[in-house]
C-alpha cells in the first residue's frame, strides 16, 4: 500500500508537460505537491473526471492526459470505460487512486471494497493496457514507460493517506484557474 | 405545409456553420436516424458515442478547455438524467455546453410546455429553473436558431439547450 503524497510526488517528478486532471482528495493534494497550469480540477460533479479527461485528451491529441480518477468516483461513472476504450485516445492515461472508501465524504467504505478487480473492469471494457502497483518503487520505476506509451492505458494505485494538506475547494472549482488553463493548454 | 417539416439537412449545414466539428452522443429515437446516422459517416464530424449523457456534459466541458467546439445529441429523458452534471458543470463550472435534444412524443406544433407527454412538459420549466437558454426547434425555418445559440454559448461560456420538436426528415 502507498502513500498518497508520495505517489503524487512521484507524478510531479515525471509528469513533464503532461496535463494532469484530479478529483477529490488527489486534486486537494496535487495542487500542493504538483503547482502547476495544466492541473485540471474543475470537474463539477462526482464521477466526472474521467469524462474531462477525455474531451481534453481528445481535443489535443498532441498532449499526454493523465487523469487522478477515485474509487468511488469511477464507480459513479463506470460506462466511461467503455466510452474511452471505444474512443481510444492514444495519449489518455487512468490512474486509479484506490483507497477503498469516500473520503472526502467521510471515509466510509465503497462498496465491495478491496475486492473489485478494476484493472480487469478497464480491460474487459478495451483498455489498451493495464498496470496495478501497490510499492512506490515500482511506481516509480514503471511511470516514465507508461506515460510514453500508447493508451488508453489503466494504472490502479493502492494507497492510503499520507501527510495532510489543507483543502480549498473555492480553488479546485475556481473558474479563474480554469481559465488560466485553457490559456496555459493554448501556448502550450 | 412544407415549411413545417424539418429537415435534417439544413439542421447538420447549421452545426457546422457553427464550427461543431465534435458530435458527442448517445442514439435518441427523434434523431437517430437523420442526424446521428448520417453523423457517424459524415468526415467533417468526430462523433463520441456515450454510454450515458452526463459523460457528455464532461467531455463537451474538456472539449472546451482544450479549444475545440462541440454539440451533445440525446434525448430529454437523458437531459433529465444528467441534471447534477448541468448544475456543477455547466452552469457553476461555466462551460458552454451545447446540447441539441429529441423531445420524443411530442405532438407535431404543440409547444412543448402544453404537451400531454408528462416528461416533455416539465423539460422547459426545469431549464428555466436552471437558468439555462433554450429553442424549440420543431420545422426547417427555426434551423436559423441554431448559428446564433451556440455562438451566445461560446461567448458567455454558458450552456444552451435547443429542442428539437419533431423527427426530422
Amino acid at each position: 500500500m502507498m502513500k498518497r503524497d508520495e505517489c503524487l510526488k512521484v507524478l510531479a517528478r515525471h509528469r513533464k508537460d503532461a496535463i494532469v486532471v484530479a478529483v477529490y482528495m488527489a486534486a486537494q493534494e496535487l495542487i500542493h505537491i504538483s503547482p502547476n497550469d495544466l492541473n485540471y480540477t474543475f470537474t463539477g460533479a462526482m464521477g466526472q473526471g474521467s469524462s474531462h479527461g477525455l474531451g481534453l485528451a481528445l481535443g489535443r491529441p498532441d498532449k499526454r492526459v493523465i487523469v487522478l480518477d477515485g474509487d468511488g468516483s469511477l464507480l459513479m461513472n463506470l460506462g466511461s470505460l467503455v466510452t474511452i476504450a471505444n474512443a481510444a485516445p492514444k495519449n489518455y492515461v487512468h490512474c486509479l487512486c484506490e483507497n477503498g472508501t469516500y473520503e472526502t465524504n467521510g471515509s466510509v467504505p465503497i462498496p465491495r471494497a478491496g475486492q473489485i478487480r478494476f484493472t480487469e473492469l478497464a480491460k474487459a471494457a478495451g483498455y489498451r493496457r493495464t498496470y496495478e502497483f501497490s510499492k512506490i518503487e515500482d511506481w516509480d520505476r514503471e511511470l516514465d514507460k507508461i506515460i510514453r506509451e500508447d493508451g488508453p492505458i489503466f494504472v490502479d494505485l493502492k494507497m492510503e493517506p499520507g501527510e495532510q494538506y489543507p483543502e480549498d475547494f473555492r480553488r479546485l472549482y475556481s473558474i479563474e484557474y480554469r481559465d488560466k488553463f485553457r490559456q496555459a493548454l493554448k501556448s502550450s | 405545409m412544407a415549411d413545417r417539416m424539418l429537415k435534417a439537412e439544413d439542421i447538420i449545414r447549421e452545426i457546422k456553420r457553427a464550427g461543431i466539428r465534435f458530435i458527442v452522443a448517445l442514439p435518441d429515437r427523434v434523431t437517430s436516424q437523420h442526424l446521428l446516422k448520417p453523423m457517424l459517416q459524415d468526415p467533417d464530424f468526430k462523433v463520441v458515442q456515450v454510454c450515458k449523457e452526463d459523460e457528455g456534459v464532461s467531455i463537451c466541458s474538456g472539449l472546451f478547455a482544450a479549444g475545440q467546439r462541440s454539440l451533445l445529441l440525446m434525448q430529454y429523458t437523458g437531459l433529465l438524467d444528467s441534471v447534477n452534471a448541468l448544475r456543477g458543470v455547466a452552469i457553476e463550472g461555466q462551460n458552454p455546453v451545447c446540447m441539441m435534444v429529441g423531445l420524443l412524443g411530442k405532438e407535431p406544433d404543440v409547444a412543448p410546455t402544453q404537451s400531454k407527454k408528462y416528461g416533455v412538459k416539465i423539460i422547459e420549466p426545469i431549464l428555466d429553473a436552471m437558468g439555462i437558454e433554450h429553442h424549440w426547434v420543431e420545422a426547417s425555418a427555426d434551423a436559423h436558431k441554431i448559428v446564433p445559440a451556440i455562438e451566445t454559448a461560446y461567448a458567455r461560456t454558458r450552456p444552451v439547450a435547443l429542442l428539437i420538436g419533431r423527427e426530422p426528415t
